[in-house]
């Protein structure tokens, strides 16, 4: 074990804010991923028609007026619902804070292509003359349009910007977040990740071209991560943002609620191909987050997997999670994604999410439609279809991988 | 298009443009910025609504005649007329 830090260097998650297709706050959440309550509905997407996807259905007009909804982008709306839930949700009365040591941390898997296409297909009607390419395209499409919106919607000055970071996004988006806090660059962070991206014909069009795109009669069997017969990802929108703070800064406004410490993250890169994974740099990037929380692998109780349901990409991280964790772990497994889908630059923050309140009821949500162990994928502490309760969750540990090989890992700790 | 009917089709533009505003009490003869929360963004909203769904250009020097909601339907009439 390394050396306990003092408590101005250990950073807290102390209110979480999220909107999933299953559930619109962490509560809801959580009912349904112990309920085993899926999130994928039937939606038509321009030019493919019907596919499957996972849609929020939060209220927008619960934080924006109709016009902010106008002007911005859906990828904003999700960022500024899930930063005013988790502002609420730590009890925070920003009246009160310096909006100057505010930063917004948001991790995303892409931004812009919805907007872009939107423009287009407008244009076409107008036999693609430009002079009728709206003037909101450029603040619609930076990069950091999503955690601007933020800004915007609350009056926070501090830093804000987004990480692009494929599907490791919101893994990536908190790491952030604890590091600038660290660096005392900002007192609060709002860290995490959105996606918008069920509103691109071109992402669910990418998974389709690669053979990669999920089918199924029935939309909530549709996204089956290691299980034998699944056929590619479903496409998901979504938003978590954590509030994040010094334990200190915590302890000293009374925080009501903290629910867990970040103790490990870890960041790296596969540099070997576009798409395919890679489990050596898994397996790294796993023992380097264990390493810096100084703590072995068998004190992890419990690892969320990334696996997003596609033939080659499940049976890496299975081989991945054994090299590091042995072929009887100690530790339980789970998958969110068999609930939601895969919700992109958003999935690393809500996965950990819907993990967080196994600290205090010590349930592991189970993974769905796991009907038939792959071969390929031998989890052998994996939880398949009902909820499991056990002794103790001390440790959780969460997994993110992206394109272009970008892989994440953040461990947080019971507090 | 009648005068009415050309103030009736601004009015709809902005509504739909800035739809949390309430525009039954807006009055003719003060620039609309004035009196609801309208910003250069959102004009250039009508400009492109304008040119959209009538075809109508308004080039840029023009922008000034379109202050108010009597001053517009003035300065549309002629280009609305036989619409």
């Amino acid at each position: 074990m390394t050396a306990r830090k003092p408590n101005e260097a250990r950073i807290v998650i102390t209110g979480v804010g999220l909107t999933a297709p299953n559930g619109n706050n962490l509560g809801e959440f959580r009912k349904s991923l112990l309920a085993g309550k899926s999130g994928i509905q039937k939606f038509n997407i321009r030019y493919m028609g019907e596919v499957l996807a996972g849609i929020c259905h939060f209220d927008p007009l619960k934080y924006q007026k109709k016009k902010e909804l106008r002007r911005g982008t859906r990828a904003g709306s999700i960022a500024i619902y899930c930063a005013q839930e988790a502002i609420a949700d730590a009890k925070l009365d920003l009246a009160c804070l310096d909006k100057s040591r505010i930063g917004i941390y948001l991790g995303i898997t892409e931004h812009g292509t919805v907007e872009t296409e939107n423009e287009i297909y407008e244009i076409k009607q107008f036999d693609y003359n430009v002079k009728y390419w709206s003037h909101h395209h450029n603040p619609r499409v930076v990069a950091n349009n999503p955690a601007g919106e933020v800004t915007l919607n609350l009056g926070i000055t501090g830093p804000h910007y987004t990480l692009g970071a494929a599907c490791a996004g919101g893994n990536i988006g908190l790491t952030q977040g604890l590091q600038m806090l660290l660096l005392n660059e900002v007192d609060l962070a709002l860290a995490g990740g959105v996606s918008e991206c069920t509103g691109s014909f071109g992402i669910f069009a990418g998974f389709k071209s690669e053979g990669a795109l999920a089918s199924h009669p029935n939309p909530e069997k549709a996204s089956r991560p290691f299980d034998k017969d699944r056929n590619g990802v479903v496409v998901s929108e979504g938003g978590c943002v954590f509030v994040l703070e010094r334990l200190s800064d915590a302890l000293k406004r009374g925080a009501k609620k903290i629910y867990s410490e970040i103790v490990g993250y870890a960041i790296n890169s596969d540099a070997t191909d576009f798409i395919f994974p890679n489990k050596e740099r898994q397996v790294q990037c796993m023992k380097l987050a264990l390493n810096k929380a100084g703590i072995s692998p068998e004190d992890i109780d419990l690892i969320n997997t990334h696996g997003t349901g596609t033939i080659e990409g499940d049976p890496v991280e299975c081989q991945a999670i054994r090299e590091v964790f042995g072929e009887h772990p100690h530790a339980y497994m789970n998958n969110t994604k068999s609930f939601i889908g895969h919700a992109m630059g958003a999935a690393g923050a809500l996965e950990l999410a819907g993990n967080l309140p196994s600290f205090e009821d010590y349930i592991i949500h189970p993974t769905i439609n796991l009907d038939h162990l792959d071969p390929e994928c031998p989890l052998n502490n994996v939880v398949i279809n009902e909820p499991k309760r056990i002794d103790k969750v001390n440790y959780i540990l969460n997994n993110s991988f992206g394109m272009l090989g970008i892989n994440s890992v953040v461990i947080v700790k019971k507090i | 298009m009648t005068k009415e009917q050309i103030k009736d089709t601004i009015l709809k533009i902005i509504a739909q443009i800035i739809p949390d505003e309430d525009l039954s009490n807006l009055k003719g003869d003060i620039p609309i910025r004035e009196q609801v929360d309208l910003d250069s963004m959102d004009f250039l909203d009508i400009i492109m609504e304008l040119r959209k769904r009538y075809g109508i250009e308004v080039p840029e020097d023009d922008y000034i005649h379109l202050a108010t909601l009597d001053s517009s339907v003035a300065y549309l009439e002629p280009r609305m007329r036989e619409l």
